[in-house]
């Protein structure tokens, strides 16, 4: 009896001992916890993002507990958030925003035993740290296509928020599909400078507006610049990371949508069964990470049709939206005839394709 | 009826006691809303006000945040509130908390890799200036001019802002981000980071001045005639004229010490907490100094107790929101509420509240 109790004891005490040691734990019950940079009613990118939150709950129920945090501000506060979660217990963490870089990094090295998955990212410090990111840039192809097809000013719009490789893969992906079906099209790009923020998003769907632009496409997080658009007839827009149903049919003709839901049903899992690694995904369409919501009656059967033979391609992996010949801004050679862009050179990209005017803010 | 009464001098018992019962009020009111969100509004008060300080798990990290998050906001709100007590108004320290950080750490970036003791402290001296500068802008504007202060100030934060993106993805821009925006990490720069003189307190430099500022105002206020000064002319503009209160220096001082005290708020969150420029670091203080000053009822040691409290409502508000799930919109109402029963109460110090009978007409 003592004996039996004793051996308990001791296997109690060595599960306990190696529990906190080694990270390849399976585990009965976890917390995942996020953080996200705009809040959850944007109806965008953080919504989306929650959506994912809540299929993690919705696949693992009394498993998995979630916890998040709405609007954290990119700077010194996010250090501060991210270590109050790993106090109450996160087992995993994830950091919704490019901003969260340093923060998720430095908060890393001081909970081992907690991990962390970075959105957009690609500094991974230590072995908890991994990042994810979608190819958004699969979804500016179909969209650029409508776009170019559905002009008739010749002149679309792109409302950028920040002059990072992300989102530059995102106008050139955008304009060369346009280019491709409308070859006098011109782009403009407006730079927000924020994630989220509806009134400036609105000011600049208004700008490209006041310059003769019908299509806009918007890389912040808000329905901002769609309410914007459904104030001028003939202007379209597109659905941005979220569906934004609610401007259907027009002025949202179709939308990328960001799927997150697989990534971190995904990535629980692994730490539920102990498997949990560092890694650095970029998944796109066939992954199902982005999506192209319905395409409204507003578009054209035949363009829709062409929209979606692109997006079954894409998905299929036998057409990637980079792929040459295509020149770099100064009409230097990038791609040659038939070749394809390689990741490191996307996941760095600050450069324009030939035949987009201005420059990137330096 | 009720009907007010001016007081003839403002009670100190009320004037005591208002912070108090506003704090209670807002409890009341604050746990109504979290009650009507479906929360436990014990727990979510009990969360805000009590586990930042007290809570086993928490605590040990968040106690010492307090201070960092308070550093700046008392840096800034002791600088507004010797032009508030003159009736000089910056409204624009965020302005001058963002270029300060930007001259600082411009002049931190310049030396690196270099090592050195003198960095730092050049660091410090270059955010006071830009600070100054920005501030004296308005001022001469003011004193030159006959601006207002309050526009003009209020209008270089956005001027900053603007700034602060342009040097974020611009000269400022770390070399080896792989073209992302922001600066270099200062925190990780020995000689230019501004991190905790004793682990684990949470006290960075910007605490230290910030209670260094606490001091040398109460002592300027209580026995310096500056101070002295500066009280006179917001209480009785022309009497601190016959008595040779020259309003020029006035304003310009007045403006510079608040300039001077938010460059370097700025000048040491960019290089601890911070750690760099980047396109979102400005994140309000500025403009959250304004309401901790006026909490503090421009008194030093009040400004003190305000932006420990001001601390600590938006720790325990991080703490609430993803302990209990609550928005973040209730938690700025929370605060919001804090604020108003504040100010509403405000009233009871300067007036008699009497229940009077409607007179017949």
């Amino acid at each position: 009896m003592i004996r039996r109790t004793l051996l308990a004891t001791a296997a109690l005490g060595m599960a306990l001992a190696f529990g906190g040691v080694a990270s390849a734990q399976a585990l009965d019950k976890a917390k995942a916890c996020f953080v996200y940079v705009g809040p959850i009613g944007d109806g965008g990118w953080t919504y989306q993002h929650h959506q994912g939150a809540l299929a993690v709950k919705e696949a693992y129920g009394d498993k998995v507990e979630i916890a998040w945090q709405e609007s954290v501000p990119e700077g010194a506060d996010a250090e501060r958030v991210l270590t109050q979660m790993a106090l109450s217990g996160c087992n995993i963490i994830f950091t919704t925003s490019f901003g969260y870089m340093d923060p998720t990094n430095t908060v890393a090295a001081k909970f081992p035993n907690v991990k962390f998955e970075h959105a957009t990212g690609f500094k991974r410090d230590h072995a908890n740290v991994a990042t994810y990111d979608a190819r958004f840039y699969e979804g500016r192809a179909v969209i650029g296509h409508i776009a170019g097809k559905m002009t008739k000013s010749n002149k679309i719009g792109y409302i950028g928020s920040f002059p990072i490789p992300e989102v530059i893969q995102g106008i050139n992906s955008y304009f060369l599909h346009a280019k491709k079906v409308n070859p006098a099209v011109e782009i403009s790009v407006v730079w927000a400078y924020t994630w989220f923020d509806p009134a400036k998003e609105a000011d600049a769907a208004k700008a490209l507006i006041e310059q003769g632009v019908d299509v806009i496409a918007a890389h912040t997080d808000s329905t901002a610049p769609l309410a914007e658009a459904a104030k001028t007839p003939g202007v379209i827009g597109f659905g941005q990371a979220s569906d934004m149903a609610a401007y259907k049919p027009s002025p949202r003709v179709a939308s990328i949508i960001d799927n997150w839901a697989p990534y971190y049903v995904k990535r629980v899992g692994l730490l539920l069964d102990g498997t949990w690694e560092q890694a650095a995904s970029w998944e796109g369409m066939p992954g199902g990470e982005v999506e192209i919501g319905e395409i409204t009656e507003a578009v054209p059967a035949d363009v829709k049709a062409e929209a979606e033979a692109m997006i079954a391609a894409i998905t299929a992996g036998t057409y990637h939206p980079f792929t040459g010949p295509i020149n770099k801004q100064d009409g230097s050679a990038w791609l040659k005839d038939g070749e394809v862009a390689d990741d490191g050179t996307l996941a760095g990209m600050m450069f324009y394709v030939e035949g987009i005017k201005g420059d990137i803010p330096k | 009826m009720i009907r007010l009464e001016k007081r003839p001098t403002p009670s100190r018992f009320w004037t005591a006691a208002t912070p108090v019962l506003a704090v209670i009020a807002t409890m009341v009111a604050g746990g109504l809303m979290f009650a009507a969100l479906g929360k436990d509004p014990l727990e979510a008060i009990r969360t805000i006000f009590w586990d930042p300080l007290f809570h086993p798990q928490f605590a040990g990290y968040s106690r010492p945040q307090l201070l960092v998050k308070a550093g700046p906001l008392i840096l800034i709100a002791i600088g507004l509130s010797l032009g508030f007590r003159a009736g000089v108004w910056n409204i624009g320290a965020e302005g001058q908390y963002i270029i300060g950080a930007i001259c600082g750490a411009a002049v931190g970036l310049a030396f690196y890799p270099a090592a050195g003791w003198y960095i730092f402290p050049l660091m410090v001296i270059a955010g006071a200036l830009g600070g100054f500068v920005w501030a004296m802008i308005p001022g001469i504007l003011r004193t030159r001019f006959n601006t207002s202060e309050i526009l003009v100030s209020l209008l270089l934060v956005y001027v900053a802002q603007a700034l602060l993106a342009s040097v974020a993805l611009g000269v400022l821009r770390n070399p080896q981000g792989g073209g992302f925006p922001g600066s270099r990490n200062l925190a990780q720069y020995p000689a230019a980071a501004n991190l905790e003189l004793i682990p684990g307190t949470g006290m960075h430099w910007g605490v230290v001045a910030a209670f260094i500022a606490v001091i040398a105002s109460f002592v300027l206020l209580q026995r310096h005639i500056l101070g002295f000064n500066i009280r006179l002319s917001g209480q009785a503009p022309r009497a601190a004229r016959f008595a040779g209160v020259s309003p020029t220096a006035l304003v310009l001082t007045c403006l510079g010490v608040s300039g001077v005290l938010a460059g370097m708020a700025g000048l040491f969150e960019a290089a601890g907490p911070s750690g760099k420029i980047s396109i979102d670091f400005a994140s309000g203080y500025g403009f959250t100094a304004i309401i901790v000053a006026f909490l503090g009822r421009l008194n030093p040691v009040g400004i003190l107790l305000a932006g420990l409290l001001m601390a600590l409502t938006y720790i325990g508000g991080e703490l609430a929101q993803f302990m209990l799930g609550l928005p973040k919109a209730s938690i700025q109402a929370f605060q919001g509420m804090l604020l108003f029963f504040l100010l509403a109460l405000d009233l009871t110090s300067n007036y008699r509240l009497r229940l009077a009978k409607r007179e017949v007409a």
